[in-house]
Order: structure tokens, then C-alpha cells, then sequence
């Protein structure tokens, strides 16, 4: 993690009065650079700036915010699993899909009697599983995470078209479709505007503090940047990877059922994948490398959010879906250019 | 006083550490085999041999990191098998490798730590930073290793600070036994200094004993109190220092290379 440490700046910098401006501005320039958030929070607070200027107090106001958090809720929860395993090196195809799958579970076992508690609790356990499958299948018979969990995607999308008989299922319990009375429980669980995304802001910053506080996060981060080096080192990397492969799904499964209590209802058509490259994107866009070692929780976030706003501003400004892609896709190389602009910067900041 | 390694010392508390006909195969490549070998307490013992002798596959399986096929090793006289790294870890070995177990991404703090991280106290456990700062600088001046900054990210160090990090990560764990696998590979002579010391002082400090692998026969002959030479899954040399030569020690492993190929174009008629 680069964040945090300007304290590791100034010792080599050459001393002499004419050069403090000089030192400072570096000091400044540094702390900025360690910090891999920085490029995303710049994007996100241009595109904002720019959103506001062309569309006025209609893009501000809360409907509108509320569905750029709409659209940055599932990105970002799976992007904070993502970015455990990109970490790792590892990649995770099918957590789209385990959040679109989850609340199947729970709507199936529900209408079968399952007393709804116990109905979540199993969806819950059901994402835990397909993530632990993913995870030992990866690290027992070396196949590539990428295999392994697009497999797993087709299988669960399969699954639910085979299940649904190919129909919407709604009402979903809990939701405001239901038409019964809107619970505490129901808003807590997606019915209210921002229920969703504040779910996903803490569980960002959970994944932030498990990463950069928490002994699994520096074997994770020790487990990618160098493998052999953290085996040697006594950190079980198989159990590391399977850990992250469970969490992400777990994730992904938790947020899934938000997302289908704040809709009220399932579409067996929707296909997880598609959500998967947005939260890759979003990765990306927070400045993480699909390398392994490093990553940023926060950065993923901040990626996701900035997704949503885009999607949300555009709408409002009149631009069609179509442009939304060419946009994404223009952020994210931006945004990667950006990075690889600062590490140069970083490394002649060291040589300095 | 002899070139050619007696028979099998018997088994004694004596020794920090016995090999005693090591074999290793990886699939159908035949690594080690039948090793013989005694670490004497406080004693730095050198391996030397060519690449594939099977020097590094030897201190793998001391360190627990691959298992032996046949043979035995006993710790302080007591029959031991490692089935993982902790498992020799919990018998006091610890092993520095030849590709630098560090990660490049972790501050030099958290390297030293890496495997045995200090945490705060339950139910949170979140690492213990501090702590785990303060005690690496205090270590690391003990043991007179210098780096330009405790929080720097690995990769940022020099080859041999590198290295030193790595060997002190190896001795904060306080280990009876200390494996070096070549740990003055690709280094610079000013850096190579660094280490000869490091490993000089510890082995003065009587606590520690230590097997070395190298290349290069002038760094273990000031290292070393005894060397051995391991050629093709064998020692064939076992030779005090200070009853040898870096000349004598040459000769006797061209002769044993000599041997080796009579040998060899001798069953191919």
C-alpha cells in the first residue's frame, strides 16, 4: 500500500536553504503520489464538476445522486472482493453471477418454506460455498482462476435458467412489492434510496481495513507480489487464496440480495459477467494493476462510484446508452495512463 | 582426516544436526542420493558443488519445504520429519533462500515480521505497526544491519540490504539452526562484506549453527569451520578448514569429477 506513508519521503533529499520550495513542493508532490487513491478521486471530481455545469441542480438533486448510487452499489461491492484477488493475482469471473444467483437461492428456498432468515442465511452460505469451490479448484489443480470462475459463471447462470423456468420471480420478500407493510428490516435490507450503497461503503471500508490493518491482508498482498518468497516465509498461500476467493463471493452474494430487495424483483436473463467488467474497470480505475501485490479497496470504490456517476450524468444530459460504453472505455484508459504517468514520477522521485 | 566421508557418525545430542542417507527424487530426475551429513553445535558448516549437485533440494527438505523420500535427520539427537515450514521452524531452523523471500511491495518492517506478524489484542487483532516498527529498528541495530528506512517498501532496497533483511528476518525467530542458501549470490564485494560480517558476528555469538551454500570458495573458507562438497546427489568431501586448502579442497574435487566420469565411460563399454 502506498497510502499513508509520507513519513518515507525526505530523508535523501539534498539539504541548503534556496532548495526548501523546492523540498516542500516535493514532500507535497509525494504525498500525493503515494497515494493510489488520488488518480480516481481526480476523475471522479472532474466528472462531477462537469455533470453539475451541464446539467444544474437536476443531476444534484437526490433522485438523481440516488441512482448513480444505484448504478455504483453492485459495481462497487463486487470490486472490493475484485481487488483481493487481483491482489493475489487471481481474478474472480463468476462474482456477478453469485450476486445475481444468491437471491434466487433465497426466493426459492422462501416459497418453499424456509423461514426467510434461515432462507438468506442459506443464500449466504451458498456464495460462501461456490467461492471455497472456486478457491480449491484454482489452487489444488493449478488451474487458473480465470478458468475456473468463468466456468462457475455459466454453470450458476445455467442453474437459474433451468430453475426460473425462464420467469421473473417478484415478489422478492422484503421488498416494497411485497405490498405488505415497509418494515425497519425492509429498509435496512434495500427498500431505502441509499440503503444499498451504504452497504457498499462499509463494506469498502472493511475490505480497506482488512487489507492494510489486518495480518490476512499482508499475506494476501505478500501472497501475490511474491508467492514462492511468502511460502518460504511460512504464509499458507493456498489458504490465503481460498479465503479471498470465499470472502469475494460472500460479498458478492450479501449485496446480491440488497439489490434484489431495493428492485423487488429477479430477471433470469441478466448475465454476471457484465457486471464483472465493470468492477474489473473499477479496479482498474482506482489503480490497481491486474499484476498482484498491489491494490487499493478505497481506490475501487471510488472507481465504482465514479461509474455510476457517469452513467447517471449522461442519462441526464441526454447522451444514449451507446455513448456510455465509448465513455468507460475512454475513463479507463485514462485513468490507466494516469497511473503509469504517476509511478514515472514516483521512480524519478526516488532517484532524486 | 580423511577426503571421503567415513561411515555414518552414530546418532548424538551432540550434533545440532544429522542427515543420514537423504534421498530425494523428483519424478524421474534423482536429486539426492543418500546424504550424509553432521552439523557440529555452534559450528559453520560450507556446501559447496555445481549447479544440480542438489545443494539447494537438501536445504529445502531440512527447512521443511520439500520432504525427503528415504533417510532420516535428527535435531539435537532427536528424529525429526517436516511435513511444512513451521514444522522445522518449531525445532529451531530457520532458512534464508537463494531467490530472496521477500516481498517487494511490503515495508522492510513487515518482511521482517512476514509469517509471524504481531497483532493487537483480541477481538480486533489488527496488526501491531508500532510495535512491530520499534522492535524491527531495535533488531536491526543489534545486529548492525543498516537500511535507509524501516518503512521503505523492499524493492527499493539494494541487493545486499535485501539480503541482510532476509537474514535477519531468519535470526529474530532466534533459531538453533541457520540455513544459507547462497546468500552472497549476485552481490557486490562491499555488499558481500555485509553479510560475511552479519554471519561472522553470529556465528561468534556461539548461539547459532549454520550451513552455508556458495559458490565461491574464498567466501566460505573465511566463513566456514568445516566444508563439504556435494556432487551429484552425494558428499564426497568432508574437510576442516583449517586442515585444507583452497587448493587441496580444488584438487580433490577434480580428482572425485575424474572418478566420477571413469566411472561413467567405464559402464558404457
Amino acid at each position: 500500500m502506498r497510502s499513508g506513508e509520507p513519513s518515507a519521503a525526505p530523508a535523501d533529499n539534498p539539504p541548503g536553504q534556496q532548495h526548501e520550495a523546492l523540498v516542500l513542493g516535493r514532500r507535497v508532490l509525494r504525498l500525493f503520489l503515494y497515494q493510489r487513491e488520488l488518480t480516481p478521486i481526480l476523475l471522479t471530481v472532474a466528472l462531477f464538476t462537469y455533470f453539475v455545469i451541464r446539467a444544474g441542480s437536476t443531476f444534484t438533486d437526490s433522485l438523481s445522486l440516488s441512482s448513480a448510487a444505484g448504478y455504483a452499489g453492485p459495481i462497487g461491492a463486487i470490486a472490493v472482493g475484485e481487488v483481493l484477488l487481483l491482489v493475489l493475482a487471481e481474478i474472480d469471473l463468476s462474482a456477478g453471477q453469485v450476486f445475481l444467483f444468491a437471491p434466487w437461492v433465497e426466493y426459492w428456498l422462501h416459497n418453499g418454506g424456509v423461514p426467510l432468515v434461515l432462507a438468506i442465511l442459506a443464500a449466504l452460505a451458498m456464495s460462501c460455498a461456490v467461492g471455497a469451490v472456486n478457491g480449491l479448484i484454482t489452487v489444488r489443480l493449478n488451474v487458473p482462476s480465470f478458468v475456473t470462475t468463468l466456468a462457475m459463471n455459466f454453470i450458476l447462470f445455467g442453474l437459474v435458467l433451468i430453475y426460473s423456468n425462464q420467469t421473473q420471480a417478484t415478489p422478492i420478500p422484503l421488498s416494497s412489492s411485497t405490498g405488505g407493510h415497509v418494515s425497519l428490516a425492509s429498509q435496512f435490507m434495500g427498500v431505502w434510496l441509499w440503503s444499498e450503497i451504504l452497504w457498499v461503503t462499509a463494506i469498502a471500508i472493511l475490505g480497506a481495513v482488512l487489507l492494510t490493518r489486518t495480518r490476512f491482508g499482508v499475506r494476501i498482498i505478500a501472497t501475490g507480489g511474491n508467492m514462492l518468497g511468502a511460502a518460504e516465509a511460512g504464509v499458507p498461500v493456498r489458504r490465503v487464496k481460498v479465503w479471498a476467493f470465499v470472502l469475494c463471493s460472500f460479498l458478492a452474494g450479501l449485496v446480491g440480495i440488497v439489490d434484489a430487495v431495493k428492485y423487488g424483483s429477479l430477471d433470469p436473463g441478466n448475465f454476471g459477467v457484465d457486471y464483472i467488467l465493470y468492477a474489473v474497470g473499477a479496479c482498474v480505475i482506482g489503480g490497481t494493476a491486474l499484476t498482484g501485490g498491489r491494490g487499493t479497496v478505497i481506490g475501487a470504490f471510488i472507481g465504482a462510484i465514479l461509474i455510476g456517476i457517469l452513467e447517471d450524468g449522461l442519462t441526464l444530459i441526454g447522451v444514449s446508452t451507446n455513448d456510455f460504453y465509448v465513455w468507460v472505455g475512454v475513463v479507463i484508459l485514462f485513468a490507466m495512463a494516469l497511473n503509469a504517468q504517476f509511478d514515472k514520477l514516483i521512480a524519478r522521485s526516488r532517484e532524486a | 582426516m580423511s577426503a571421503q566421508p567415513a561411515e555414518p557418525t552414530a546418532v548424538s545430542a551432540d550434533f545440532a544436526l544429522q542427515v543420514r542417507g537423504v534421498t530425494k527424487r523428483f519424478g524421474a530426475l534423482v536429486v539426492l542420493r543418500g546424504i550424509d551429513l553432521v552439523l557440529r553445535q555452534g559450528e559453520v558448516l560450507g556446501l559447496v558443488g555445481d549447479n544440480g549437485a542438489g545443494k539447494s533440494t537438501l536445504v529445502k527438505i531440512l527447512s521443511g519445504f520439500h520432504q525427503q523420500d528415504g533417510g532420516d535427520v535428527f535435531v539435537g539427537g532427536e528424529r525429526v520429519r517436516f511435513n511444512s515450514v513451521a514444522a522445522a521452524r518449531s525445532h529451531g531452523i530457520e532458512t534464508v533462500y537463494q531467490d530472496l523471500a521477500l516481498i517487494p511491495q511490503l515495508p522492510v518492517y513487515l518482511n521482517l515480521f512476514l509469517g509471524h506478524e504481531m497483532t493487537t489484542l483480541p477481538p480486533f487483532r489488527f496488526l501491531d505497526k508500532r510495535s512491530m516498527r520499534k522492535l524491527s529498528r531495535q533488531y536491526l541495530d543489534d545486529i548492525k544491519v543498516r537500511v535507509p528506512n524501516i518503512d521503505a517498501e523492499a524493492e527499493r532496497l539494494s541487493g545486499g540490504q535485501r539480503q541482510a533483511v532476509a537474514v535477519a528476518r531468519a535470526v529474530r525467530a532466534a533459531p538453533k539452526i541457520l540455513l544459507l542458501d547462497e546468500p552472497l549470490a549476485a552481490m557486490g564485494a562491499r555488499e558481500s562484506r555485509l553479510i560475511i560480517d552479519l554471519v561472522k558476528d553470529l556465528a561468534a555469538s556461539g548461539r547459532v549453527s549454520i550451513i552455508v551454500i556458495d559458490h565461491n570458495y574464498a567466501h566460505l573458507f573465511e566463513l566456514c569451520d568445516r566444508i563439504n562438497v556435494m556432487q551429484d546427489g552425494r558428499i564426497t568431501t568432508d574437510q576442516q578448514v583449517h586442515e585444507t586448502s583452497l587448493e587441496v579442497l580444488t584438487e580433490l574435487m577434480v580428482s572425485s569429477y575424474r572418478r566420477q566420469l571413469d566411472e561413467v565411460s567405464g559402464s558404457g563399454d
